[in-house]
């Protein structure tokens, strides 16, 4: 029993020391990575992580899934205030004032002038870089992007006598072809809806973005460039919201009430609905369905503006410098325009770099889903969704009161002035 | 005092302090862990409450009692207030009733019995999370459940989930779902502490099953109803899973009651000194609905 005892603390001495052996010149990096659509994403990062070690074998890379992009905002924050924070992580884009007030971000423009330069920055798509920057320097790079489009039933056109290959483009044309495509049944229940847009919370700032940039007239969004003051009361913005109001009020082409976001791919699946404006995250899943599906630009009276979400790689600040020369070389890696357009495939995220686009990986795709196509047409008039610094409180004060108007508690005015003076409180303390 | 009697006295002190050692050696991991996990907790949250603690501040800030101000001059507050009053009326009573019936159901022996105890409980057990899953599947407009059971009925269409007046009823139609089960069973130990000759000489007297209900099962499940409607008060304003998965507050905080308001606070927003601050009332009115029901019905128990 004793020999026994002794034989078993030998083997796990052996065990515990064993890595420390090994890992004398490695260094580990750890990477922080949310996950918030469909898809084998886990095993995807897993992949690059491995592959990468494989051709830099002193660098071992530790991905750490963190849930969604909520769980990830928190657990960086308890790492952070434990000094344990990963040497990577994937943000959200819009969270970059908080990612640079609090000091978690590292400035990356050293790292991008020693390797990869201006070459390497404008092969990225514009829209999506408009995330990396704070003050005119970079803080991330796009690696999980997305941008909303329109996705419609081309049966449905068809059955209504539409053009299935001419979508809407403006608002006007959005309510004539929803009128049209608005059934119902003899007791005037509707039976298929003509278009739905998600309003719950954590979608309404999204889909407003669009909505916005829609409508403005110099192009902005809900909120300045500098994330410090937001544009809720605008004229055109009250607009927007009454616009959607009128689909389900005036029109009728809407369901009443708060469609949740993550309803619209199940109910275009399902036949209830003829039109969403969803991301382009969502296009694998439809396209499984089998339903007969077009896509477009989202429709707009001045301009086919349109939100863009997901995720950048952030380097975080106060790891060591190896590290972080280590984790630059990962994020060139990551960020290989073979690897971006593979990325692409794999998830139905839209390709970050323009040459990416030139790979036969992309192209074959291309060929296989057209529909991707429009991912890139679409970015040509996209821009972040709603960006301020103290980002979450105040994408729930904005949610909370479209909401109200959407529920009729409030006038669109009342709404949108309400929300811009909450909003207007919470952000004083950054001018 | 001579020196057996000295020794006899020295002995049984020392085996008194071996016993009181002995004791405290046992209470040490569960008293450990009661400090490090709750009472440390609640002294840090009252503590923090006085200080402002907000997103990318490193040190809290000393404000007096300026948190509690503001709170209660918010008109959110008073709105998250209200929906928990709401809520917490529309789940304790439906549980409590709807569980003693329940208890009263099974509480006999046979194969069957087995079958409908098993059948009452089974939502206790299940995960909260993938009930209220399910159920937001349920309230979804035309294509759930409910939708196209009304449907059926000629009932228009109805979002539950985004009226302002029927979500606290919706939410809470899923909590007594789920926890009825929960409150059957201590009703059922409670019914069964009962003495069963009471109710053989209440048959001899003739009552009527009604009469029965109300002279004896129920006075007699007075502690058990103390029991019970802490259990079910507390679990009411605990229990807000099933807001974070099916409304996440909506409509415009239409559903968002105090425990969620303070996830929001400390989790989305990343503002300790108002979660503090919240998590303060909290206990408070905890304490005082508990030291409420004690005080109150402690004349009436009949402890066997």
């Amino acid at each position: 029993m004793k020999k026994l005892l002794a034989v078993l603390l030998a083997v796990m001495l052996l065990i515990g020391l064993a890595p420390v052996a090994l890992a004398e010149d490695a260094i580990e990096l750890k990477l922080f990575y949310p996950v918030n659509v469909d898809g084998p994403l886990v095993a995807l990062i897993e992949k690059i992580c491995a592959d990468f070690t494989a051709e830099n074998p002193n660098i071992i890379i530790k991905p750490i899934y963190t849930g969604n992009y909520d769980d990830n905002i928190i657990k960086l924050q308890t790492a952070f205030e434990a000094n344990d924070q990963p040497d990577m992580v994937i943000n959200l884009g819009t969270n970059r004032f908080s990612m640079v007030y609090s000091d978690y971000a590292l400035c990356l423009d050293d790292l991008i002038a020693s390797d990869g330069g201006d070459e390497f920055i404008n092969d990225f798509v514009e829209s999506f870089m408009i995330d990396s920057y704070v003050d005119g320097k970079i803080y991330s790079i796009p690696f999980q992007r997305s941008v909303n489009i329109l996705y419609y039933n081309k049966d449905m056109f068809v059955a209504a006598g539409l053009d299935p290959d001419t979508p809407p483009t403006t608002w006007e044309e959005l309510i004539d072809y929803a009128q049209k495509l608005t059934i119902r049944d003899d007791n005037g229940n509707v039976t298929q809806w003509g278009v739905a847009l998600g309003l719950s919370t954590g979608s309404a700032q999204w889909t407003f973005t669009g909505l916005a940039l829609q409508n403005s007239l110099d192009g902005s969004g809900l909120a300045t460039e500098d994330g410090k003051a937001v544009l809720f009361n605008t004229n055109e913005n009250i607009e927007a919201l009454q616009f959607v109001i009128d689909l389900q009020q005036k029109y009728k082409v809407m369901q009443e009430g708060i469609i949740a976001n993550g309803d619209l791919p199940t109910m275009l699946k399902e036949g209830v609905v003829a039109m969403i404006e969803n991301t382009t995250g969502g296009m694998t899943s439809i396209a499984s369905s089998g339903i007969n599906f077009g896509v477009a630009m989202l429709p707009g009276p001045r301009r086919n503006g349109a939100p863009t979400g997901g995720g950048n790689i952030y380097i975080c600040s106060g790891i060591p410098e190896s590290h972080q020369k280590a984790a630059w070389s990962f994020i060139r890696f990551a960020t290989e325009p073979e690897r971006v357009a593979q990325w692409a495939v794999d998830t139905g995220y839209v390709a970050t770099r323009y040459s990416a686009m030139e790979t036969e990986t992309y192209k074959t795709y291309l060929e296989n889903r057209p529909q991707a196509a429009i991912g890139m047409e679409a970015l040509k008039y996209a821009a972040p969704e709603l960006t301020v610094f103290d980002c979450a409180k105040i994408w729930r004060i904005f949610n909370d009161y479209v909401q109200a108007a959407i529920i009729g508690e409030m006038t669109p005015a009342e709404a949108m002035e309400a929300a811009q003076q909450e909003a207007t409180a919470a952000l004083a303390k950054y001018q | 005092m001579n020196h057996p009697e000295k020794a006899m006295m020295r002995r049984s002190g020392r085996l008194q302090l071996r016993n009181d050692m002995a004791a405290w050696l046992l209470l040490l991991p569960t008293l450990i862990f009661m400090l490090t996990f709750s009472i440390y907790p609640i002294m840090r949250s009252i503590y923090l409450s006085f200080f402002r603690l907000e997103l990318g501040m490193r040190t809290p800030e000393p404000i007096g009692i300026a948190n509690y101000q503001y709170l209660f001059h918010n008109y959110l507050f008073k709105k998250v207030m209200r929906n928990t009053g709401i809520s917490v009326l529309l789940t304790v009573i439906p549980t409590m009733v709807i569980g003693l019936l329940f208890a009263l159901a099974v509480n006999r022996r046979s194969r069957m019995i087995g079958l409908l105890r098993t059948a009452f409980f089974y939502p206790v057990v299940m995960p909260m999370i993938a009930a209220a899953c399910i159920w937001k599947f349920f309230y979804m407009p035309q294509l759930g459940l409910i939708s196209k059971t009304l449907a059926a009925f000629g009932v228009g269409e109805q979002n539950f989930l985004s009226s302002r007046s029927l979500v606290l009823p919706a939410l809470a139609v899923v909590y007594i779902w789920k926890d009825s089960g929960y409150l059957m069973v201590f009703w059922l130990s409670g019914l069964q502490g009962i003495d069963q000759q009471l109710y053989e000489a209440a048959e001899i007297d003739g009552a009527s099953s009604v009469r029965t209900f109300f002279s004896i099962t129920l006075p007699l499940l007075m502690p058990t109803f103390l029991f019970v409607s802490t259990m079910a008060l507390t679990n009411s304003l605990k229990l807000v899973d099933h807001i974070m998965v099916m409304t996440e507050g909506a409509p415009s905080n239409g559903s968002t009651t105090l425990l969620y308001y303070i996830y929001l606070n400390a989790f989305n927003n990343f503002d300790q000194g108002i979660a503090s601050t919240l998590t303060t009332i909290m206990l408070v009115i905890m304490v005082a609905v508990t030291m409420l029901q004690y005080l109150s019905t402690d004349n009436r128990i009949h402890y066997n």
